[in-house]
């Protein structure tokens, strides 16, 4: 299955699709596949000022709770409040109806951390 | 890394494949929780073909046995089978197993996939030690194991045999499928009512066919669907059941595992009788009081979930250790098993779930989680 090209791809296996300022953070299909059904999401709310590589929320699922980390830096804006009713939505639609959180981002340079989608789908088939 | 059997099953049905104690194992088919509620609500099949089978055979089997199993072995009917601990000397766990008894002279023994070569090492020691004359087989290449559970799996397998129905717990019956032998016990790790089958590797295919006839596993109300590691472990966790690495270890004293059932230490007494590995230390351990904490489980406020690791306290005090933890898909709320200091085990006691990033409210709660409800 082909992730996505236009976003890149975190070593912690989250998605940055970055429009102007904004960026988009969500998981990959593949991070979702191995935390099995998300329960419950708990993202940074909006005002919250992050550094590239910092902790923006925690996701649980049935098997275990994750860290989920953003590699620019930023504010966050918005969080998905659809995933409160349903965080099944992140291992349905995972690149799209499930995003985690948007951001107003200020620095860029964490993202040459991360892959594009050829390279993070031949990491990880 | 190793495959089971089973695998081009897996594959068949689009199975999320993980790395298990060195074999390639189906996480999960169709979606955790829709697996667990498929096994509580009718019925499940696991591939377990990469648990440790090993046979033992001959005129001192059963006096090994004796003494490398907590439980008694000696007074087992052929066609019966048992819970047991192995322990070590300090009264830790090595494992736990379920020991089958074929005939007079010859057991098998299901040990955990993780431990055992360390098991089989054990025995091989203790086998030398002794000068004990019987032979002991690894089987778990040659054979397969699967575990069909669930509520509507008994009345499934009575399509094809009048026998299976009529086991009671914990015993199990040799079957001839075509040319295969095939074990059948009524056992399993789920808490729910159903069977674990032994089969010869090359004869799965055939049986899983013949089963299955007329069973369409990709429907969502198919009697019988595939369940993948992950639901296996949070039914478990439901039923109370330990898991070695979690509730169960070296390091763990045997006795404070919510198995004394599985303990006998007067297991000496008696014509038979024989002490077995670590139980000098576990009496030691019961004459002083007993362990200081033991198994309880947990029920959490909120929709967080305590994981293996997190530290129990009350009022700021440390009085225990979180094993497993989850969201339970059939209680809909976050449950916890853990070690804890024996004066607050009476249930609704109020403790603190330390994650390490939070607090979580939780009271004491009675194992199991979840018990099946009576036939009726």
């Amino acid at each position: 299955m082909s992730s996505p090209t236009d976003r890149v791809y975190s070593p912690s296996h989250e998605w940055h699709k970055v429009e102007g300022d904004t960026l988009t953070l969500g998981l990959t299909r593949f991070a979702v596949d191995q935390l099995t059904d998300v329960t419950y999401v708990e993202m940074k709310k909006p005002g919250f000022k992050f550094k590239s590589g910092d902790i923006v929320g925690e996701v649980e699922s049935v098997k275990t709770t994750s860290d989920i980390y953003c590699f620019a830096t930023g504010e966050v804006t918005a969080v998905n409040a659809a995933l409160g009713d349903n965080p099944g939505l992140l291992n349905s639609d995972p690149y799209g109806a499930g995003w985690l959180i948007k951001a107003k981002i200020t620095d860029k340079a964490g993202l040459e951390k991360c892959i594009d989608a050829k390279a993070y789908d031949q990491q990880h088939p | 890394m190793l495959r089971t059997p089973l695998h081009q099953f897996h594959l068949d049905h689009k199975a999320h494949m993980v790395d298990f104690a060195g074999w390639e194992m189906p996480l999960t088919y169709f979606g955790l929780i829709d697996e667990h509620k498929q096994v509580r609500a009718s019925g499940g099949i696991f591939d377990v073909s990469h648990m440790g089978r090993v046979k033992f055979t001959g005129r001192h089997a059963r006096r090994f046995l004796e003494r490398a199993c907590t439980r008694k072995i000696s007074d087992m009917q052929p066609g019966q089978c048992r819970y047991s601990l192995v322990c070590n000397e300090q009264g830790g766990v090595r494992d736990d197993v379920i020991v089958y008894r074929l005939d007079d002279d010859e057991f098998l023994m299901v040990v955990n996939a993780s431990n055992r070569a360390k098991i089989l090492q054990h025995f091989e020691a203790l086998k030398a030690a002794w000068d004990f004359a019987f032979k002991m087989d690894d089987q778990t290449a040659d054979t397969a194991m699967v575990a069909l559970q669930g509520p509507k799996v008994i009345e499934l397998i009575g399509q094809y045999s009048r026998e299976i129905p009529t086991l009671k717990r914990y015993r199990f019956v040799l079957k001839n499928l075509m040319i295969a032998k095939l074990i059948v016990s009524r056992t399993g790790y789920t808490g729910e009512d159903g069977v674990e089958v032994i089969l010869p590797s090359g004869t799965v295919g055939l049986a899983l066919k013949y089963l299955l006839q007329g069973v369409d596993m990709n429907a969502p109300h198919a009697v019988l669907r595939p369940a993948g590691l992950g639901a296996r472990d949070t039914l478990r966790t439901e039923a109370g059941m330990p898991l070695y690495g979690h509730e169960l270890g070296e390091e763990i004293n045997a006795l404070s595992c919510g198995v004394d059932f599985a303990i006998a230490l007067d297991k000496d007494q008696g014509e038979r009788g024989e002490a077995f590995v670590g139980m000098e230390a576990l009496k030691k351990t019961k004459a002083e009081g007993g362990p200081a904490r033991k198994l309880a489980g947990f029920i959490l406020d909120g929709k967080r979930a305590a994981r293996q690791g997190a530290i129990i306290r009350q009022n700021g005090r440390d009085v225990g250790v979180v094993t497993s933890g989850c969201p339970s898909p059939t209680l809909g709320v976050c449950i916890a098993m853990g070690f804890l200091d024996v004066a607050l085990h009476a249930p609704e006691t109020p403790v603190e779930i330390d994650t390490g990033k939070g607090v979580l409210a939780a009271k004491v709660a009675p194992l199991p989680f979840y018990k099946m409800p009576k036939a009726g």
